[in-house]
């Protein structure tokens, strides 16, 4: 449990974070959404922090707001005719679409509240374990999951290989 | 005023739905892949609040959202390398005029 000034700045995080991921949901600039991606992944990265995962939030910074909004915003430069306003961004089924967003949200977080009264998540006693743990990560992922460690570096290889075949010019 | 376990799952499921109105309503297969990565960030944040406060000595959940960090930049790598080809070859990057595989 987050107490007092700590629940203020969860409040403030959250409400920035929803705000932005509207914005990228509906601006009709594309640009504009991209850096307002941005802002929705350093409120993660926060979020992250408030979980008492900062390696996750230093890495969060790292790739997403470094690397994976970079490659948009140069997608976006390459690609959108950013001058031209009269282009529309969203297609006919707005409505549907809001309808089923809103039920979702409903239904999920219903499922929740319904799924925490009966007890059902097993919830620890005190999850307040404090200082740093990014060494601990380290160890796991050099021990236990050094599987998946060498599966996900492959993939990431072929991953870029394959944008660089797909996106390299035919001769 | 407290915060725990429920809100940042709610949070989670908010950022979840605007990303899957976000993907349904685009036109602009970038914009759609901007959405996907909210809702990869609304998994990434469930994960996480299920890894503190369900098994707080361990920390299987947080490697598992290092995967998923890892696996979303290879989509983004080659879902925008797709993006630019398609554009290079119809000059444009709405994805309900790519209907050459319809009939």
């Amino acid at each position: 449990m987050l107490e007092g000034s700590v629940a203020f700045i969860f409040y403030i995080i959250a409400f920035a974070m929803i705000l932005a991921a509207i914005g990228v949901a509906t601006l009709k600039n594309i640009f504009h959404a991209a850096l307002l991606l941005v802002l929705t992944l350093f409120c993660v990265a926060a979020l992250y922090i408030l979980l008492s995962a900062e390696f996750l939030a230093a890495v969060q910074v790292l790739i997403y707001v470094g690397a994976v909004s970079v490659l948009l915003i140069f997608a976006v430069m390459l690609t959108a005719q950013l001058t031209n306003y009269n282009i529309k961004q969203s297609n006919e089924q707005s409505l549907p679409a809001l309808l089923i967003a809103v039920c979702f949200i409903v239904v999920v977080i219903f499922a929740i509240v319904t799924n925490l009264k009966v007890g059902g998540f097993p919830l620890a006693e005190n999850p307040e374990v404090g200082g740093s743990n990014t060494a601990e990560i380290g160890k796991l992922l050099m021990r236990d999951f050094i599987l998946p460690f060498e599966v996900v570096s492959i993939l990431l290889l072929a991953a870029l290989i394959g944008a660089i075949v797909i996106a390299k010019k035919d001769e | 005023m407290q915060v725990g376990f429920t809100h940042f799952l709610a949070l989670a499921a908010i950022l979840f739905g605007i990303g899957l109105y976000g993907v349904l309503t685009r036109r602009n297969a970038i914009g759609i892949l901007m959405c996907v990565e909210l809702m990869f960030n609304a998994v990434n944040i469930n994960f996480i609040t299920f890894a503190k406060f369900i098994t707080p000595d361990k920390l299987i959940g947080q490697v598992f959202a290092i995967f998923v960090i890892v696996i979303a930049a290879a989509e983004a790598t080659v879902g925008l390398a797709i993006v630019i080809l398609i554009y290079r070859n119809f000059r444009d990057v709405f994805v309900d005029k790519m209907n050459i595989m319809k009939w």
